[in-house]
């Protein structure tokens, strides 16, 4: 037997990567800005959307969402009642979206073209680890975190934060009960991923949506 | 648990590889493996395992070569690496450090193939060896 070693230097997941390279290309042609939503299950993804997708739905800003679950499509009909387009994907048990999942339900998305918008989020599966290796083709990673999850998160899950372009954190109306220690959060996030834009709100109360709203007007304009 | 996918992704990446040396085991896959990968080594080789039962691949060793973060620190105009993965700063002048340079890598570095000699393939049958001499 004769032993040969042969280099290969490919990423394991090039065929991901490359969908969602195509997928880049397919809404900066479009002209429309995708967001992909990352966080823990229960961090307050889909109430925030909702309260996101309503607000723009009031501004006469076009907005629409894809949905990832494990099973249900209760998230999905939760954000329709916003007015705006949302379709569901099932994923039965994987943890994160991939480009795959994705180009496939926006081919078969009735009704819908990405002409036609200004915004596409994408909720992700409630995980703080898979989805950070997946790209979408998403211009934005939005990292949340809820004042209910502990001020630590960040550095429990820095593969995910130190991925992301902004973070949001949800629930700020419950931050006294919870006794969260803002600074502690905000200090965390910023060991993480310095300098990045954070955004404290609250779905219920409508705190921190102006914030976030004018940073989803300012990335919509040409650079 | 998405290491079961990327098991998955890397056996059809590197069957796809071997399939270039007709007749050649694969006996080790070798993983650059980034700090930041957000891969779970023990749950990667777990998954390695059920992922390559039953296919030419199975028994071959997957060895992970773990890489640490480095950033790009602005203030010092230099590369460091950093230790851990719990605060991204310089670790000369202690600023903020947001410039990764490495740590996020999921590549195939290398396979390791065991390839009959000549004279021990079967007789009669093709060697592809001595077809493209």
């Amino acid at each position: 037997m004769t032993t040969r070693i042969v280099e290969l230097r490919r990423g394991i997941l090039k065929k991901n990567d490359e969908l969602a390279a195509g997928l880049r290309d397919r809404f900066t042609t479009a002209g429309v800005l995708v967001l992909n939503l990352v966080s823990s299950p229960g961090t307050g993804k889909t109430s925030f959307l909702e309260r996101t997708l309503r607000e723009l739905g009031a501004r006469g800003v076009r907005a629409a969402a894809l949905v990832g679950d494990l099973e249900t499509d209760n998230d999905a009909r939760r954000l329709a009642s916003s007015g705006a387009p949302v379709r569901q994907i099932n994923t039965h048990g994987i943890c994160h979206l991939d480009a795959e999942m994705l180009g496939r339900h926006l081919e078969t998305w009735e009704g819908v073209s990405l002409e036609g918008l200004n915004y596409l989020f994408i909720e992700n599966v409630g995980n703080l680890v898979c989805p950070s290796s997946y790209d979408l083709g998403e211009r934005i990673r939005v990292v949340l975190l809820s004042v209910t999850e502990g001020e630590d998160k960040p550095l429990k899950y820095p593969g995910l934060f130190n991925s992301a372009d902004a973070a949001v954190i949800t629930k700020i109306d419950l931050a006294v009960p919870c006794s969260f220690d803002r600074e502690l959060a905000l200090k965390n996030i910023n060991e993480i991923r310095p300098g990045i834009r954070i955004f404290e709100t609250s779905a219920k109360t409508g705190a921190g949506m102006d914030e976030w709203l004018a940073y989803l007007a300012e990335l919509a304009q040409p650079s | 648990m998405h290491e079961l996918s990327i098991a998955a992704s890397i056996v059809d990446a590197v069957t796809e590889s071997a399939s270039v040396y007709p007749g050649a085991h694969v006996k080790e896959v070798r993983l650059r493996v980034g700090a930041l990968a957000s891969v779970v080594e023990d749950s990667l080789q777990f998954c390695w395992e059920l992922a390559t039962e039953g296919t030419p691949l199975a028994g071959a060793a997957l060895v992970i070569n773990k890489l640490p973060v480095i950033v790009h620190c602005d203030s010092c105009g230099v590369d460091a690496e950093i230790e851990g993965v719990q605060s991204f700063r310089c670790p000369r002048c202690g600023e903020p450090a947001a410039d990764l340079r490495q740590g996020r890598e999921l590549e195939i570095e290398s396979i390791e193939l065991e390839e009959p000699e000549p004279k021990e393939l079967e007789i009669g049958a093709p060697n592809p060896v001595e077809e493209q001499l």
